[in-house]
Protein backbone atom coordinates (compact mmCIF):
# COMPACT_ATOMS: atom_id res chain seq x y z
CA UNK A 1 0.00 0.00 0.00
CA UNK A 2 1.03 3.44 -0.65
CA UNK A 3 1.29 6.48 1.84
CA UNK A 4 -0.32 9.61 -0.11
CA UNK A 5 2.45 11.82 0.24
CA UNK A 6 -0.35 14.16 1.63
CA UNK A 7 0.03 12.15 4.79
CA UNK A 8 3.89 13.00 4.71
CA UNK A 9 3.37 16.80 4.64
CA UNK A 10 0.67 16.73 7.18
CA UNK A 11 3.71 15.21 9.28
CA UNK A 12 5.85 18.27 8.40
CA UNK A 13 3.34 20.26 9.38
CA UNK A 14 2.44 18.72 12.44
CA UNK A 15 6.05 18.26 13.80
CA UNK A 16 6.92 22.24 12.74
CA UNK A 17 4.05 22.96 14.79
CA UNK A 18 6.00 21.52 17.72
CA UNK A 19 8.86 22.72 16.50
CA UNK A 20 7.38 26.23 16.36
CA UNK A 21 5.70 25.55 20.12
CA UNK A 22 9.41 24.77 21.64
CA UNK A 23 10.91 27.54 20.11
CA UNK A 24 9.17 30.06 20.38
CA UNK A 25 8.85 29.39 24.41
CA UNK A 26 12.54 29.86 24.65
CA UNK A 27 12.18 33.09 22.92
CA UNK A 28 12.91 36.17 25.53
CA UNK A 29 9.82 38.48 25.92
CA UNK A 30 12.18 41.53 25.42
CA UNK A 31 12.69 40.43 22.11
CA UNK A 32 8.85 39.49 20.93
CA UNK A 33 8.65 42.58 18.77
CA UNK A 34 11.67 41.37 16.59
CA UNK A 35 9.90 38.19 17.18
CA UNK A 36 6.77 39.11 15.20
CA UNK A 37 8.34 41.14 12.86
CA UNK A 38 10.87 38.12 11.52
CA UNK A 39 7.86 35.88 11.83
CA UNK A 40 6.47 38.31 9.40
CA UNK A 41 9.69 38.16 6.80
CA UNK A 42 9.40 34.58 6.69
CA UNK A 43 6.02 34.21 6.17
CA UNK A 44 6.55 36.10 2.87
CA UNK A 45 8.03 32.95 1.39
CA UNK A 46 4.90 32.63 -0.34
CA UNK A 47 6.25 34.46 -2.26
CA UNK A 48 7.37 31.37 -3.64
CA UNK A 49 3.69 30.39 -5.04
CA UNK A 50 3.64 33.55 -6.12
CA UNK A 51 6.58 32.91 -8.68
CA UNK A 52 5.25 30.15 -10.14
CA UNK A 53 1.79 31.82 -10.78
CA UNK A 54 3.98 34.34 -12.38
CA UNK A 55 5.89 32.79 -14.42
CA UNK A 56 3.58 30.35 -15.53
CA UNK A 57 3.00 29.49 -19.15
CA UNK A 58 6.09 30.86 -20.92
CA UNK A 59 5.99 34.68 -22.95
CA UNK A 60 3.07 34.14 -24.65
CA UNK A 61 0.51 34.75 -22.15
CA UNK A 62 2.02 36.51 -19.53
CA UNK A 63 -0.28 38.48 -18.95
CA UNK A 64 -3.43 36.54 -18.09
CA UNK A 65 -5.08 37.06 -15.24
CA UNK A 66 -3.36 34.18 -12.81
CA UNK A 67 0.17 35.73 -13.91
CA UNK A 68 -1.39 39.12 -12.86
CA UNK A 69 -2.53 38.07 -9.80
CA UNK A 70 1.05 36.10 -9.04
CA UNK A 71 2.71 39.57 -10.23
CA UNK A 72 1.02 41.55 -7.31
CA UNK A 73 1.76 39.13 -5.12
CA UNK A 74 5.32 39.45 -5.94
CA UNK A 75 5.00 43.06 -4.97
CA UNK A 76 3.25 42.49 -1.68
CA UNK A 77 5.62 39.78 -0.81
CA UNK A 78 8.58 41.47 -1.84
CA UNK A 79 7.95 44.51 0.38
CA UNK A 80 7.17 41.99 3.25
CA UNK A 81 10.74 40.41 2.98
CA UNK A 82 12.50 43.30 2.58
CA UNK A 83 10.81 45.51 5.18
CA UNK A 84 10.39 42.43 7.85
CA UNK A 85 14.12 41.77 7.76
CA UNK A 86 15.49 44.94 7.69
CA UNK A 87 12.91 46.48 10.23
CA UNK A 88 14.38 43.48 12.86
CA UNK A 89 17.48 43.65 11.81
CA UNK A 90 17.22 47.44 12.81
CA UNK A 91 15.75 47.13 15.82
CA UNK A 92 18.00 43.70 16.97
CA UNK A 93 21.32 46.38 16.42
CA UNK A 94 19.32 48.76 19.27
CA UNK A 95 20.07 45.52 22.15
CA UNK A 96 22.96 46.65 24.02
CA UNK A 97 24.38 45.39 26.86
CA UNK A 98 25.24 47.71 29.75
CA UNK A 99 29.05 49.10 28.17
CA UNK A 100 30.72 50.32 31.90
CA UNK A 101 30.64 47.22 34.52
CA UNK A 102 31.77 48.93 37.53
CA UNK B 1 15.90 23.16 -14.06
CA UNK B 2 16.51 21.08 -10.94
CA UNK B 3 14.91 18.14 -10.56
CA UNK B 4 11.44 17.91 -7.79
CA UNK B 5 13.35 15.84 -5.05
CA UNK B 6 16.81 18.58 -5.10
CA UNK B 7 14.13 21.15 -5.03
CA UNK B 8 12.30 19.94 -1.86
CA UNK B 9 15.97 19.68 -0.64
CA UNK B 10 16.52 23.17 -0.66
CA UNK B 11 13.21 24.24 0.43
CA UNK B 12 13.36 22.08 3.70
CA UNK B 13 17.13 24.03 4.06
CA UNK B 14 15.00 27.08 3.60
CA UNK B 15 12.91 26.20 6.55
CA UNK B 16 15.96 25.01 8.58
CA UNK B 17 17.19 28.21 8.30
CA UNK B 18 14.08 29.97 9.46
CA UNK B 19 13.78 27.93 12.36
CA UNK B 20 17.49 28.97 13.24
CA UNK B 21 16.05 32.11 13.04
CA UNK B 22 13.79 31.58 15.37
CA UNK B 23 16.10 30.08 17.87
CA UNK B 24 18.58 32.65 17.87
CA UNK B 25 15.84 35.04 19.64
CA UNK B 26 16.29 33.38 22.88
CA UNK B 27 19.47 35.95 23.33
CA UNK B 28 19.73 39.15 22.07
CA UNK B 29 23.66 38.18 21.38
CA UNK B 30 22.44 35.46 19.02
CA UNK B 31 19.53 37.26 17.49
CA UNK B 32 21.56 39.06 14.67
CA UNK B 33 23.08 36.32 13.55
CA UNK B 34 19.46 34.50 13.54
CA UNK B 35 18.02 37.23 11.33
CA UNK B 36 20.73 36.33 9.02
CA UNK B 37 19.81 33.02 9.04
CA UNK B 38 16.23 33.78 7.94
CA UNK B 39 17.71 36.46 5.46
CA UNK B 40 19.87 33.23 4.04
CA UNK B 41 17.06 31.05 4.05
CA UNK B 42 14.47 33.33 2.01
CA UNK B 43 17.41 33.71 -0.46
CA UNK B 44 17.39 30.20 -1.05
CA UNK B 45 13.59 29.86 -1.25
CA UNK B 46 13.06 32.49 -4.01
CA UNK B 47 16.25 31.34 -5.96
CA UNK B 48 15.78 27.46 -6.37
CA UNK B 49 11.96 28.56 -7.16
CA UNK B 50 13.08 30.65 -10.22
CA UNK B 51 15.57 28.19 -11.37
CA UNK B 52 12.79 24.99 -11.32
CA UNK B 53 10.33 27.21 -13.32
CA UNK B 54 13.49 27.95 -15.57
CA UNK B 55 11.64 30.17 -17.39
CA UNK B 56 13.74 33.18 -18.42
CA UNK B 57 11.65 34.87 -21.14
CA UNK B 58 10.04 38.42 -20.56
CA UNK B 59 7.84 36.84 -17.49
CA UNK B 60 11.69 36.85 -15.65
CA UNK B 61 11.88 40.75 -16.09
CA UNK B 62 8.63 41.50 -15.15
CA UNK B 63 9.59 39.33 -11.79
CA UNK B 64 13.25 41.13 -11.10
CA UNK B 65 11.09 44.51 -11.60
CA UNK B 66 8.70 43.38 -9.38
CA UNK B 67 11.11 42.57 -6.65
CA UNK B 68 13.10 45.83 -7.20
CA UNK B 69 10.05 47.83 -6.69
CA UNK B 70 8.35 46.11 -3.73
CA UNK B 71 12.15 45.75 -2.17
CA UNK B 72 12.67 49.38 -2.33
CA UNK B 73 9.05 49.89 -0.97
CA UNK B 74 9.89 47.60 2.25
CA UNK B 75 13.28 48.84 2.56
CA UNK B 76 12.69 52.47 2.73
CA UNK B 77 9.74 51.98 4.94
CA UNK B 78 11.89 49.67 7.20
CA UNK B 79 14.49 52.38 7.72
CA UNK B 80 12.08 55.46 7.79
CA UNK B 81 9.10 54.29 10.62
CA UNK B 82 9.73 55.58 14.26
CA UNK B 83 9.85 52.89 16.70
CA UNK B 84 6.66 54.02 17.90
CA UNK B 85 4.92 52.83 15.07
CA UNK B 86 5.76 49.31 14.81
CA UNK B 87 2.75 48.08 16.09
CA UNK B 88 0.95 49.70 12.79
CA UNK B 89 4.19 48.70 11.08
CA UNK B 90 3.65 44.91 11.95
CA UNK B 91 -0.42 45.22 11.68
CA UNK B 92 0.20 46.87 8.15
CA UNK B 93 2.87 44.08 6.85
CA UNK B 94 0.42 41.37 8.47
CA UNK B 95 -2.23 42.59 5.51
CA UNK B 96 0.17 42.48 2.97
CA UNK B 97 0.70 38.41 3.92
CA UNK B 98 -2.54 38.04 3.90
CA UNK B 99 -3.68 39.21 0.50
CA UNK B 100 -0.32 38.11 -1.09
CA UNK B 101 -2.34 34.64 0.44
CA UNK B 102 -5.31 35.37 -1.62
CA UNK B 103 -3.73 36.05 -4.58
CA UNK B 104 -1.47 33.15 -4.65
CA UNK B 105 -4.69 31.32 -4.59
CA UNK B 106 -6.68 32.91 -6.87
CA UNK B 107 -4.12 32.60 -9.32
CA UNK B 108 -3.79 28.89 -8.19
CA UNK B 109 -7.40 28.12 -8.74
CA UNK B 110 -7.75 30.02 -12.07
CA UNK B 111 -4.73 28.14 -13.60
CA UNK B 112 -4.61 24.77 -11.68
CA UNK B 113 -2.45 22.77 -14.14
CA UNK B 114 0.86 25.07 -13.30
CA UNK B 115 0.73 23.39 -9.82
CA UNK B 116 -0.11 20.24 -10.65
CA UNK B 117 -3.74 20.67 -9.36
CA UNK B 118 -5.80 19.16 -11.99
CA UNK B 119 -7.86 21.38 -14.83
CA UNK B 120 -10.01 24.37 -14.21
CA UNK B 121 -13.64 22.61 -13.26
CA UNK B 122 -11.73 20.01 -12.51
CA UNK B 123 -9.05 20.48 -9.76
CA UNK B 124 -8.25 18.08 -7.35
CA UNK B 125 -10.63 18.25 -3.89
CA UNK B 126 -7.74 18.17 -1.74
CA UNK B 127 -5.71 20.84 -3.39
CA UNK B 128 -9.39 22.89 -3.67
CA UNK B 129 -9.66 22.30 0.30
CA UNK B 130 -6.50 23.31 0.80
CA UNK B 131 -6.82 26.23 -1.44
CA UNK B 132 -10.08 27.72 -0.29
CA UNK B 133 -8.86 27.31 3.82
CA UNK B 134 -5.42 29.41 2.56
CA UNK B 135 -7.91 32.27 0.56
CA UNK B 136 -10.07 32.59 3.85
CA UNK B 137 -7.70 32.55 6.33
CA UNK B 138 -5.47 34.80 4.09
CA UNK B 139 -8.94 37.54 3.72
CA UNK B 140 -9.65 37.31 7.09
CA UNK B 141 -5.86 38.36 7.98
CA UNK B 142 -6.12 40.89 5.19
CA UNK B 143 -8.91 42.79 6.22
CA UNK B 144 -8.69 42.04 10.05
CA UNK B 145 -5.35 43.62 9.61
CA UNK B 146 -6.10 46.80 8.25
CA UNK B 147 -8.40 47.59 10.65
CA UNK B 148 -6.08 46.76 13.26
CA UNK B 149 -3.32 49.09 11.93
CA UNK B 150 -6.33 52.02 11.48
CA UNK B 151 -7.16 51.45 15.44
CA UNK B 152 -3.56 51.66 16.16
CA UNK B 153 -2.68 54.65 13.92
CA UNK B 154 -5.88 56.17 15.79
CA UNK B 155 -7.36 56.93 12.18
CA UNK B 156 -10.24 54.34 13.22
CA UNK B 157 -11.31 55.20 17.03
CA UNK B 158 -9.71 52.48 19.34
CA UNK B 159 -13.22 52.19 21.18
CA UNK B 160 -14.57 48.52 20.42
CA UNK B 161 -17.91 48.64 18.07
CA UNK B 162 -20.32 46.24 18.86
CA UNK B 163 -24.19 45.89 17.66
CA UNK B 164 -26.47 43.87 18.13
CA UNK B 165 -26.57 39.96 17.41
CA UNK B 166 -22.99 40.48 16.47
CA UNK B 167 -21.69 37.16 17.34
CA UNK B 168 -24.85 35.96 15.85
CA UNK B 169 -23.32 37.30 12.58
CA UNK B 170 -20.17 36.07 12.85
CA UNK B 171 -21.26 32.54 13.69
CA UNK B 172 -23.65 32.55 11.04
CA UNK B 173 -20.72 34.23 8.15
CA UNK B 174 -18.45 31.08 9.82
CA UNK B 175 -20.82 28.18 8.78
CA UNK B 176 -21.90 29.69 5.95
CA UNK B 177 -17.65 29.54 4.79
CA UNK B 178 -17.70 25.89 5.51
CA UNK B 179 -21.25 25.04 3.33
CA UNK B 180 -19.33 26.83 0.84
CA UNK B 181 -16.08 25.34 0.70
CA UNK B 182 -18.10 22.16 0.40
CA UNK B 183 -20.10 23.12 -2.04
CA UNK B 184 -17.23 24.71 -4.19
CA UNK B 185 -15.59 20.80 -3.81
CA UNK B 186 -18.80 19.15 -5.04
CA UNK B 187 -19.70 21.64 -8.28
CA UNK B 188 -16.65 23.18 -8.81
CA UNK B 189 -18.48 26.37 -9.73
CA UNK B 190 -16.08 29.66 -9.52
CA UNK B 191 -19.07 31.71 -7.98
CA UNK B 192 -18.49 29.66 -4.88
CA UNK B 193 -14.62 30.72 -4.26
CA UNK B 194 -15.57 34.38 -4.97
CA UNK B 195 -17.72 34.37 -2.56
CA UNK B 196 -15.76 32.65 -0.27
CA UNK B 197 -13.35 35.20 -0.80
CA UNK B 198 -15.84 38.05 -0.04
CA UNK B 199 -17.46 36.71 3.22
CA UNK B 200 -13.64 36.24 4.75
CA UNK B 201 -12.56 39.95 3.64
CA UNK B 202 -16.09 40.65 5.68
CA UNK B 203 -15.30 38.31 8.91
CA UNK B 204 -11.69 39.98 9.28
CA UNK B 205 -13.61 43.30 9.47
CA UNK B 206 -16.20 42.03 12.15
CA UNK B 207 -13.67 39.99 13.68
CA UNK B 208 -11.62 42.66 15.28
CA UNK B 209 -14.08 46.16 15.31
CA UNK B 210 -15.38 44.81 18.94
CA UNK B 211 -12.00 44.82 20.30
CA UNK B 212 -10.55 47.88 22.14
CA UNK B 213 -7.26 49.03 21.86
CA UNK B 214 -5.49 47.96 24.63
CA UNK B 215 -6.08 44.54 23.30
CA UNK B 216 -4.52 44.74 20.10
CA UNK B 217 -1.28 42.75 21.68
CA UNK B 218 -3.75 39.96 21.58
CA UNK B 219 -5.08 40.96 17.73
CA UNK B 220 -1.94 41.67 16.47
CA UNK B 221 -0.48 38.37 17.67
CA UNK B 222 -3.64 36.59 16.78
CA UNK B 223 -3.51 38.34 12.98
CA UNK B 224 0.74 37.03 13.36
CA UNK B 225 -0.71 33.45 13.74
CA UNK B 226 -3.33 33.82 10.90
CA UNK B 227 -0.86 34.85 8.83
CA UNK B 228 1.01 31.43 9.58
CA UNK B 229 -1.98 29.47 8.82
CA UNK B 230 -2.77 31.05 6.00
CA UNK B 231 0.80 30.56 4.71
CA UNK B 232 0.64 26.67 5.34
CA UNK B 233 -2.63 26.48 3.87
CA UNK B 234 -1.04 27.60 0.38
CA UNK B 235 1.78 25.40 1.22
CA UNK B 236 -0.40 22.33 1.12
CA UNK B 237 -1.58 23.26 -2.06
CA UNK B 238 1.29 23.93 -3.56
CA UNK B 239 3.07 20.94 -1.88
CA UNK B 240 5.84 23.46 -0.99
CA UNK B 241 7.41 22.38 1.96
CA UNK B 242 9.27 25.70 3.03
CA UNK B 243 5.76 27.28 2.96
CA UNK B 244 4.41 24.18 5.41
CA UNK B 245 7.39 24.40 7.59
CA UNK B 246 7.17 28.16 7.71
CA UNK B 247 3.53 27.99 8.16
CA UNK B 248 3.56 26.04 11.45
CA UNK B 249 5.91 28.07 12.59
CA UNK B 250 4.65 31.63 12.50
CA UNK B 251 1.64 30.00 12.95
CA UNK B 252 2.45 28.82 16.95
CA UNK B 253 4.23 31.57 17.31
CA UNK B 254 1.72 33.74 17.38
CA UNK B 255 -0.55 31.84 19.01
CA UNK B 256 1.87 31.19 22.12
CA UNK B 257 2.28 35.54 21.77
CA UNK B 258 -1.92 35.33 21.85
CA UNK B 259 -1.41 33.46 25.13
CA UNK B 260 1.32 35.27 26.65
CA UNK B 261 -0.89 38.14 26.38
CA UNK B 262 -4.17 36.82 27.43
CA UNK B 263 -2.59 35.51 30.37
CA UNK B 264 -0.93 39.11 31.11
CA UNK B 265 -4.31 40.05 31.58
CA UNK B 266 -5.70 36.95 32.83
CA UNK B 267 -8.50 37.03 30.47
CA UNK B 268 -9.05 34.21 28.18
CA UNK B 269 -8.70 34.17 24.50
CA UNK B 270 -12.37 34.00 23.68
CA UNK B 271 -13.20 36.66 26.06
CA UNK B 272 -10.40 38.97 24.33
CA UNK B 273 -11.84 37.81 20.85
CA UNK B 274 -15.91 38.39 21.85
CA UNK B 275 -15.11 41.87 22.34
CA UNK B 276 -15.34 45.51 24.61
CA UNK B 277 -13.87 45.46 28.15
CA UNK B 278 -14.37 49.47 28.66
CA UNK B 279 -17.93 48.62 26.70
CA UNK B 280 -19.71 47.09 29.63
CA UNK B 281 -17.56 48.47 32.66
CA UNK B 282 -18.71 51.77 32.59
CA UNK B 283 -21.11 52.10 34.46
CA UNK B 284 -19.31 50.79 37.65
CA UNK B 285 -16.48 53.26 36.68
CA UNK B 286 -19.03 56.22 37.06
CA UNK B 287 -20.29 55.07 40.26
CA UNK B 288 -17.58 55.32 42.56
CA UNK B 289 -16.30 58.92 41.31
CA UNK B 290 -16.77 60.12 44.69
CA UNK B 291 -13.52 63.04 45.50
CA UNK B 292 -10.75 61.42 46.90
CA UNK B 293 -7.83 63.56 48.09
CA UNK B 294 -4.80 63.30 46.18
CA UNK B 295 -1.15 64.44 46.75
CA UNK B 296 -0.35 66.66 43.76
CA UNK B 297 3.65 67.07 42.75
CA UNK B 298 5.67 68.96 40.62
CA UNK B 299 9.02 68.25 39.13
CA UNK B 300 11.95 69.69 42.05
CA UNK B 301 9.95 67.40 44.37
CA UNK B 302 10.39 64.21 42.09
CA UNK B 303 13.71 65.33 41.42
CA UNK B 304 14.60 65.72 45.10
CA UNK B 305 12.90 61.97 45.96
CA UNK B 306 14.75 60.52 43.53
CA UNK B 307 18.13 62.07 43.57
CA UNK B 308 17.88 60.80 47.49
CA UNK B 309 16.84 57.40 46.89
CA UNK B 310 19.17 54.18 46.53
CA UNK B 311 17.00 52.66 44.44
CA UNK B 312 14.26 53.57 42.01
CA UNK B 313 12.30 51.15 39.58
CA UNK B 314 10.66 52.84 36.36
CA UNK B 315 7.52 51.52 35.37
CA UNK B 316 6.65 52.13 31.55
CA UNK B 317 3.50 51.92 29.81
CA UNK B 318 1.38 53.29 26.36
CA UNK B 319 1.83 56.61 27.09
CA UNK B 320 5.67 56.69 27.35
CA UNK B 321 5.39 55.22 23.83
CA UNK B 322 2.28 58.22 22.79
CA UNK B 323 4.62 60.62 24.40
CA UNK B 324 7.54 59.93 22.91
CA UNK B 325 9.06 60.29 26.45
CA UNK B 326 11.31 57.12 26.28
CA UNK B 327 14.57 59.26 25.19
CA UNK B 328 13.91 61.96 27.78
CA UNK B 329 13.83 58.98 30.87
CA UNK B 330 17.17 57.35 29.31
CA UNK B 331 18.37 61.29 29.98
CA UNK B 332 16.46 61.26 33.47
CA UNK B 333 18.08 57.92 34.55
CA UNK B 334 21.71 59.03 33.29
CA UNK B 335 21.33 61.88 36.04
CA UNK B 336 20.52 59.47 38.51
CA UNK B 337 22.70 57.48 37.99
CA UNK B 338 25.09 59.87 38.28
CA UNK B 339 24.12 60.22 41.94
CA UNK B 340 24.44 56.78 42.54
CA UNK B 341 21.26 55.87 42.48
CA UNK B 342 20.52 52.30 41.17
CA UNK B 343 17.80 52.43 38.58
CA UNK B 344 16.01 49.33 37.00
CA UNK B 345 12.97 48.92 34.38
CA UNK B 346 10.04 46.83 35.05
CA UNK B 347 8.12 45.75 31.91
CA UNK B 348 4.05 44.32 32.48
CA UNK B 349 3.73 41.98 29.95
CA UNK B 350 0.76 44.07 28.11
CA UNK B 351 2.20 47.24 28.42
CA UNK B 352 2.01 49.39 24.65
CA UNK B 353 0.34 47.75 22.03
CA UNK B 354 2.10 44.83 20.93
CA UNK B 355 5.01 42.06 23.03
CA UNK B 356 7.94 43.51 23.78
CA UNK B 357 7.14 46.72 22.23
CA UNK B 358 8.26 48.94 25.81
CA UNK B 359 11.03 46.99 25.37
CA UNK B 360 12.13 47.86 22.16
CA UNK B 361 11.12 51.70 22.58
CA UNK B 362 14.03 51.35 25.34
CA UNK B 363 16.86 49.73 23.54
CA UNK B 364 15.90 52.28 21.01
CA UNK B 365 16.76 55.18 23.49
CA UNK B 366 19.99 52.92 24.52
CA UNK B 367 19.17 51.15 27.31
CA UNK B 368 20.76 48.35 27.99
CA UNK B 369 18.74 45.18 28.04
CA UNK B 370 20.07 44.02 30.93
CA UNK B 371 18.45 46.93 33.36
CA UNK B 372 15.28 45.64 31.84
CA UNK B 373 12.93 43.02 33.59
CA UNK B 374 10.27 40.80 33.03
CA UNK B 375 7.54 41.31 35.78
CA UNK B 376 7.72 37.63 37.57
CA UNK B 377 11.87 38.95 37.39
CA UNK B 378 11.26 42.65 39.49
CA UNK B 379 7.96 42.34 41.29
CA UNK B 380 9.96 41.33 44.61
CA UNK B 381 12.41 43.93 44.48
CA UNK B 382 9.46 46.82 44.84
CA UNK B 383 9.56 46.29 48.26
CA UNK B 384 13.42 47.30 48.80
CA UNK B 385 12.88 49.80 46.09
CA UNK B 386 12.63 53.85 47.31
CA UNK B 387 10.64 55.22 44.40
CA UNK B 388 9.06 53.76 41.65
CA UNK B 389 8.29 55.84 38.46
CA UNK B 390 5.09 55.04 36.72
CA UNK B 391 5.47 56.65 33.25
CA UNK B 392 2.24 55.73 31.12
CA UNK B 393 1.27 52.66 32.29
CA UNK B 394 -2.07 52.80 34.80
CA UNK B 395 -3.81 49.54 35.07
CA UNK B 396 -1.16 47.03 35.28
CA UNK B 397 -0.27 49.09 38.59
CA UNK B 398 -3.54 48.62 40.06
CA UNK B 399 -3.56 46.71 43.29
CA UNK B 400 -7.22 46.55 43.23
CA UNK B 401 -6.29 43.05 40.99
CA UNK B 402 -5.02 41.42 44.19
CA UNK B 403 -7.83 42.82 46.45
CA UNK B 404 -11.01 43.20 45.20
CA UNK B 405 -12.72 39.94 43.37
CA UNK B 406 -15.67 42.32 42.19
CA UNK B 407 -12.98 43.96 39.78
CA UNK B 408 -13.05 43.18 36.05
CA UNK B 409 -9.42 43.33 36.26
CA UNK B 410 -9.16 40.94 39.78
CA UNK B 411 -6.46 38.26 39.05
CA UNK B 412 -4.70 40.18 36.34
CA UNK B 413 -1.00 39.94 37.34
CA UNK B 414 0.31 43.32 37.98
CA UNK B 415 3.33 45.09 39.32
CA UNK B 416 3.71 45.56 43.04
CA UNK B 417 4.33 49.55 42.70
CA UNK B 418 2.71 50.45 45.79
CA UNK B 419 4.99 48.21 48.40
CA UNK B 420 7.88 50.72 46.90
CA UNK B 421 8.42 53.58 49.57
CA UNK B 422 7.32 56.24 47.18
CA UNK B 423 5.70 56.47 43.83
CA UNK B 424 5.83 59.13 41.40
CA UNK B 425 2.78 58.83 39.12
CA UNK B 426 3.09 60.41 35.63
CA UNK B 427 -0.09 60.47 34.37
CA UNK B 428 -2.32 64.02 32.25
CA UNK B 429 -5.61 63.49 34.62
CA UNK B 430 -7.16 60.80 37.19
CA UNK B 431 -9.49 59.14 34.47
CA UNK B 432 -9.47 56.00 34.66
CA UNK B 433 -7.47 53.73 32.03
CA UNK B 434 -8.13 51.26 29.37
CA UNK B 435 -10.26 49.04 31.80
CA UNK B 436 -12.26 51.91 33.01
CA UNK B 437 -11.43 51.29 36.61
CA UNK B 438 -10.05 53.80 39.31
CA UNK B 439 -6.91 53.11 40.35
CA UNK B 440 -6.25 53.04 43.99
CA UNK B 441 -2.73 53.89 43.75
CA UNK B 442 -3.45 57.91 43.20
CA UNK B 443 -5.08 58.30 46.27
CA UNK B 444 -2.75 56.56 48.67
CA UNK B 445 -0.01 58.70 50.99
CA UNK B 446 2.59 57.36 49.28
CA UNK B 447 1.77 58.37 45.99
CA UNK B 448 2.67 61.78 44.48
CA UNK B 449 0.91 62.34 41.21
CA UNK B 450 2.97 64.78 38.46
CA UNK B 451 -0.19 65.90 36.56
CA UNK B 452 1.45 66.60 33.27
CA UNK B 453 2.93 64.98 29.94
CA UNK B 454 4.79 62.52 30.54
CA UNK B 455 7.59 63.77 28.17
CA UNK B 456 7.28 67.44 29.79
CA UNK B 457 7.66 65.86 33.04
CA UNK B 458 10.42 63.53 32.28
CA UNK B 459 12.80 66.68 30.98
CA UNK B 460 11.59 69.30 33.55
CA UNK B 461 13.15 66.72 36.44
CA UNK B 462 15.77 66.39 34.10
CA UNK B 463 16.49 69.66 34.60
CA UNK B 464 16.13 70.13 38.51
CA UNK B 465 18.30 67.18 39.19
Amino acid sequence: MEIDPFIFRLSIFILSIFIGYYVVWSVTPSLHTPLMSVTNAISSVIIVGAIIAALAGGSENIFDTANIFGYLAIILAAVNIFGGFLVTQRMLAMYKKKKDKK
Amino acid sequence: MISANLLAVFYMVSGVLFILALRGLSSPETSRQGNLFGILGMAIAIVVTIISVGNFSTGFLILLVLLLIGGSIGSFIAFKIPMTAMPELVAGFHSLVGLAAVFVAISAFLNPEVFNLGNPGDIKIASLIEMSLGAAIGAITFTGSIIAFLKLRGIMSGSPITFFGQHYLNLILGISLIGLIFYLCKTQVDTWFWTIIAISLLVGILLIIPIGGADMPVVISMLNSYSGWAAAGIGFTLENTALIITGALVGSSGAILSYIMCKGMNRSFFNVILGGWGATDQTSSSSSKEQKPVKNGNADDAAFLMKNASSVIIVPGYGMAVAQAQHALREMVDALKKNGVKVSYAIHPVAGRMPGHMNVLLAEANVPYDEVFELEEINNDFANCDVAYVIGANDVTNPIAKSDPQSPIYGMPVLDVEKSKSVLFVKRSLSPGYAGIDNDLFYRDNTLMLFADAKKMTEEIVKSL
